[in-house]
């Protein structure tokens, strides 16, 4: 059977490599395209949000290619994307598609649902062990590919020649994709590591530092954020981002032990006292928490009618001035060109970097 | 004096204005509604609220301002869940709406934001009730009598839409007590009008829809006129419920007058850029299909909708009906 997924930045090489252990065939999707969008917005409702729409087009790709069964996540709302699987389903079934989507809904809603579709993706034969172990295994790659774009984005305002960390990246991706059993990906870590580190850096640069925050769909996938972590870190700014797919750098790296979701909810209590769904408590939070932090500024990346991220965008004003850090909302639909992103990116960063010199003569003048 | 307690004519009050009036003036409050929408609502509502919500959010943010000036404490309750159904909660808007009050508009008297969830046990009603009660410093017999009333007043109104009024009529009727007249008369067509409440209802905002349907000769059947319980029952038809407690109930009533087939044409009214209403109308639209090829318009509303355009669609949507009911 061939079975593909969500294209979600780059945990495709993770997932390919854990359908195919399966003994299916997996079908990797296209990176979101011009193409993909466009076919999604033919058929989606016109107030969808951009990543339904662009996971519709990526379903109606990968059918194309020969897919005939898709796995994805569900949720339990009140954010739309809990009801996506269901009404892609619908749509395809309509434009005629012998599809299925295999949608794994949140355990803590049914449990049995939960095992019930684990089973139905369980080769037969194969023990729940092995079955088990597949996924940790998938699971210590997508953690892998995690760290390495950590590292990257880490790296990159330092980089003397524009484009090796993004260079690097790209190799360490294909040695990560060649890894199969658990201790070559641990080995291949190792070595991705070193070879990131060892892009000539510039250590005395100062550079500004900017927190992503917002929906996961397109902080997560570069093509529809005009690839923006890379486009500031290449512009010589020292991104960081709040959602990664895996915890890996919430347990390890991430600042003064401010790690969980609890945290990060307490955080905005003061602004924001309900959970809204989707990303909307979290991104309150994280502005407060970048803002202790000492960052220079915060953007939130949302798609177009995104309702949690609405709900933010209207308490955020708010926090910026309490807490006196500059945010910049960019939402992002089908029509969001990339030359009008940049734009509204480089009169940010003119805004941040005045306003750190300013702060510098202040503090000057004081001593 | 009393103290004043104000409450926006928008939103939850289409569901639940009988309730909170007995109960605030059972306890002895003074109760100020903000005037039906007006243009200047509109205007101040567009003025305050961040500019990607959708219209009935900042319409919500105009009946505020309308009243803020007015009132000691301004009712702005936080819906969670009013009933138990899978995951169903309200709209993220409606989660957050107190807390985008606080950051939009400056100058606010105290808000009484209760949180409203009524799944966790039998009583929670009662419990919010004595919570408020207690705020302003109402004895407990006192509030369990109000609260007695309040309850009674709500299931009157509820019984009256059952019957076929709408929002204003049985409102008024329970005010004024001249029941019959207010009803619809029956026209040559039967419409079913389903969306949110708080845009099938408030006239300022659907240009008068209903009025509009009456006077081409259709009669207009909207989700509270069905039975609460036979409504829930609708529920069966589907794999997962939404995750909103009024895309559900509209949902639920598309299912209920499909089957029944007593209407000729379904109207979904929605707001321009509702985030739920994406889903939803693409759901009511497949559903339509299957059951009959029944009729379907959706009716999009905004800010800038003009009359000439919603009787234009009104009229050939009814034309289109007229043609297909003598074939």
């Amino acid at each position: 059977m061939k079975i593909t997924y969500p294209h979600m930045g780059y945990s495709y090489v993770a997932f390919k490599m854990l359908i195919n252990d399966l003994g299916y065939e997996a079908v990797v999707p296209p990176e979101p395209s011009k193409r993909t969008i466009d076919l999604g917005v033919r058929y989606a409702p016109e107030f969808a949000c951009i990543p339904f729409k662009v996971l519709l087009g990526t379903y109606l790709e990968t059918i194309e290619m020969g897919a005939e069964m898709a796995i994805t996540s569900g949720g339990m709302g009140p954010c739309r994307a809990g009801y996506y699987g269901i009404m892609h389903q619908r749509i395809l079934n309509e434009l005629g598609h012998d599809f299925h989507i295999h949608i794994f809904e949140p355990p803590q809603v049914n449990y049995l649902d939960f095992i019930k579709k684990l089973k139905a993706i369980k080769p037969r034969g194969m023990s729940w062990r092995t079955f088990i172990q597949l996924i940790k295994k998938g699971y210590g790659k997508l953690e892998a590919i995690d760290e390495m774009e950590y590292l990257m984005y880490r790296i990159m305002p330092f980089e003397i020649n524009k484009g090796d960390t993004a260079n690097a990246f790209k190799k360490v991706l294909e040695i990560l994709d060649e890894a199969q059993t658990a201790e070559e990906i641990e080995d291949a870590r190792w070595e991705c590591r070193k070879m990131i580190a060892k892009v000539p850096q510039d250590r005395s640069r100062v550079p500004l530092k900017i927190g992503i925050i917002g929906e996961i769909y397109v902080v997560l996938e570069p093509a529809v954020n005009f690839y923006l972590q890379k486009t500031l870190g290449e512009m010589g700014v020292y991104t960081d981002r709040s959602i990664w797919l895996t915890s890996y750098t919430q347990k390890n790296v991430l600042v003064e032990g401010k790690i969980g979701e609890k945290d990060i909810h307490e955080m905005a209590h003061p602004y924001l006292n309900e959970l809204i769904g989707g990303h909307g408590l979290n991104s309150i939070g994280e502005i407060v928490i970048y803002a202790e932090d000492g960052y220079d500024g915060v953007i939130q990346l949302a798609p177009f009618s995104c309702i949690p991220e609405i709900m933010a965008k209207g308490i955020v004003p708010r926090v910026s001035r309490e807490e006196g850090i500059p945010v910049m909302t960019i939402f992002i639909d089908e029509q969001t060109a990339a030359a009008g992103v940049l734009t509204r990116l480089e009169a940010f960063l003119d805004l941040l970097k005045r306003r750190r010199e300013q702060q510098a003569i202040k503090e000057k003048s004081l001593a | 004096m009393p103290v004043r307690v104000g409450i926006p004519r928008y939103l939850g009050y289409f569901s639940f204005y009988p309730l909170w009036k007995t109960f605030f003036e059972e306890i002895e409050l003074e109760v100020i509604t903000s005037p039906p929408t007006n243009q200047q609502i509109l205007n101040d509502g567009v003025a305050e609220a961040v500019n990607d919500a959708c219209i009935p959010i900042k319409l919500y943010h105009g009946h505020v301002v309308a009243i803020k000036d007015q009132v000691d404490v301004l009712f702005v309750p936080r819906f969670v869940k009013v009933r138990k159904l899978e995951t169903e909660t309200f709209c993220p808007k409606f989660l957050g709406l107190p807390d985008l009050l606080r950051a939009s508009i400056n100058n606010l008297p105290e808000l009484l934001d209760t949180r409203v969830e009524l799944t966790s046990g039998r009583f929670e009603l009662f419990r919010i009730a004595r919570e408020i009660g207690e705020r302003f410093g109402v004895s407990l017999a006192r509030i369990t009598r109000a609260y007695i009333l309040a309850c009674q007043a709500l299931r009157r109104y509820r019984g009256l839409m059952c019957k076929g009024m709408l929002s204003d009529d049985a409102l008024e009727c329970m005010e004024k007590g001249n029941q019959a007249s207010k009803r619809q008369n029956l026209g040559e067509l039967s419409i079913a009008v389903l969306g949110y409440p708080y845009l099938v209802y408030d006239h300022f905002i659907n240009m008068d829809l209903v009025k509009k349907l009456n006077g081409l000769g259709a009669k207009a059947f909207t989700a509270e006129m069905i039975p609460p319980g036979r409504l829930l029952r609708e529920a069966k038809n589907m794999p997962k419920q939404m995750f909103w407690y009024y895309s559900n109930r509209a949902i639920h009533a598309a299912y209920y007058y499909l089957k029944k087939k007593r209407v000729d044409g379904i109207i979904h009214v929605t707001a321009f850029a509702c985030g739920p209403d994406a889903m939803l109308d693409r759901l009511m639209e497949m559903e339509s299909k299957k059951w009959g090829r029944m009729p379907f318009l959706t009716l999009s509303i905004d800010e800038e909708t003009g009359t000439g355009g919603v009787d234009t669609r009104l009229e050939a949507f009814i034309d289109m009906l007229k043609r297909r009911s003598v074939k």
